[in-house]
């Protein structure tokens, strides 16, 4: 060996740091699924060590970052194409796709072992469902092909609170159902709301996108129609036995606020909307978000004040 | 070429090491907490003593049960 082979560096410049791993789990979404999980955890009747409940939602957690990995490796390609995902890890070249690809599938594996001996190995089996409807289903199969994708994919990103019901109680129930409905119809509006302003960049990388396919006008009618198909789900789910008067008040608010804002996208046209840069669009994407996290916000509180009254 | 204790190669790893190793640490905290978890969990730590090497005092009395 050579004095020069021992100095030269042993990988590209730029190598991956700990926070290009990170990114490559999807931070954002790993966020909504912790809450929503844990929300299914806590809502759930009967009591979970503190420890047990920590490693399940963690687990659920990690399962979601695998999914993202996965994605991410499969959909370097159109990701380097999109000014949005440009600088994610695989397209910028920080992190190779086979490192993508064998992060995705250990913490996979991991996620559904240790989950399936802390909780229940029904829980840990949909978990595994999860990240395969995600990795295989949403992102290799369909969100090239329809523009539908969101649609259907949203199921995998919808499942976490069944997924924290089941690890805490072992079996299923009408509430965590109802939480799975909620967030997969929530999810087309949250999206196509974005698609509407970030029309270019799907369309750069030819995904299906409804915007693309069908147009402002078709993307801004389902908009609407998920929105008022969301609220008898969210109604409904303020019946059931782990909701109640706060949850309910939130959800009657925040369904006339939602449909209120997806009402005046549908009102208007692309030539409205580009006059004042999507201002109504850009609202319903944050109104989207809002909605979800207070809604699964009131069940946490419902759950805990149940909780601190019945001590 | 100058010997040196550390390789340029480890200051530049050295995030990714130190990550490495607290993974590693977290997955052996949460391995050894759910065994703790687990086995406080049992209502008779007979469950969890097989009796492989000594003979089962408990034995008699499950015969005796089941008789």
């Amino acid at each position: 060996m050579s004095d020069a082979s021992l100095s030269a560096p042993l990988s590209a410049p730029g190598e991956a740091q700990m926070g290009d791993y990170w990114e490559l789990l999807k931070p954002r979404v790993m966020s909504l699924v912790v809450f929503t999980a844990l929300v299914g955890l806590a809502a759930a009747p009967g009591e979970v060590h503190p420890f047990l409940a920590f490693v399940s939602v963690l687990c659920i957690a990690v399962g979601g970052g695998a999914s993202g990995a996965l994605n991410m490796w499969w959909d370097a390609d159109i990701d380097a194409v999109m000014k949005r995902t440009k600088g994610r890890p695989v397209p910028s070249g920080r992190v190779t796709g086979d490192e993508a690809l064998a992060i995705g599938l250990a913490l996979a594996g991991f996620s559904v072992m240790i989950l399936g001996l802390a909780a229940n190995w029904l829980a840990a089996g949909l978990l595994a469902f999860t990240i395969f409807f995600y990795a295989v289903v949403y992102t290799m199969w369909l969100k090239r092909r329809t523009p539908q994708n969101i649609v259907i994919g949203g199921l995998a990103g919808a499942l976490p609170p069944l997924v924290g019901w089941v690890a805490a109680t072992g079996s299923f129930a009408l509430a965590p159902v109802l939480m799975v409905l909620l967030v997969f119809m929530w999810t087309p509006p949250h999206f196509w709301a974005l698609a509407l302003f970030v029309r270019g960049d799907y369309g750069l990388a030819q995904v299906p996108m409804l915007t693309e396919t069908h147009g402002d006008r078709v993307t801004r009618n389902h908009i609407l129609g998920y929105a008022i198909l969301l609220v008898p789900v969210s109604l409904a789910l303020g019946l059931t036995p782990v909701a109640g008067p706060v949850y309910l008040a939130a959800s009657v608010v925040l369904n006339l606020l939602f449909v209120g804002a997806c009402w005046r996208v549908w009102r208007r046209d692309r030539a409205a909307a580009e006059a004042d840069r999507f201002a109504a669009e850009r609202r319903v994407f944050k109104l989207s978000l809002l909605y979800l996290f207070l809604h699964f916000g009131a069940l946490l509180a419902e759950a805990s004040l149940g909780t601190f009254l019945g001590a | 070429m100058a010997i040196k204790v550390e390789h340029e190669l480890h200051e530049r790893r050295r995030g990714r090491n130190l990550g490495v190793a607290l993974i590693l640490t977290a997955l052996i905290a949460i391995v050894f907490g759910l065994t703790v978890v687990k086995v406080l969990q049992l209502d008779d730590i007979r469950q969890f003593e097989s009796f492989d090497h000594v003979a089962n005092p408990y034995a008699d009395q499950e015969e005796g049960g089941t008789e």
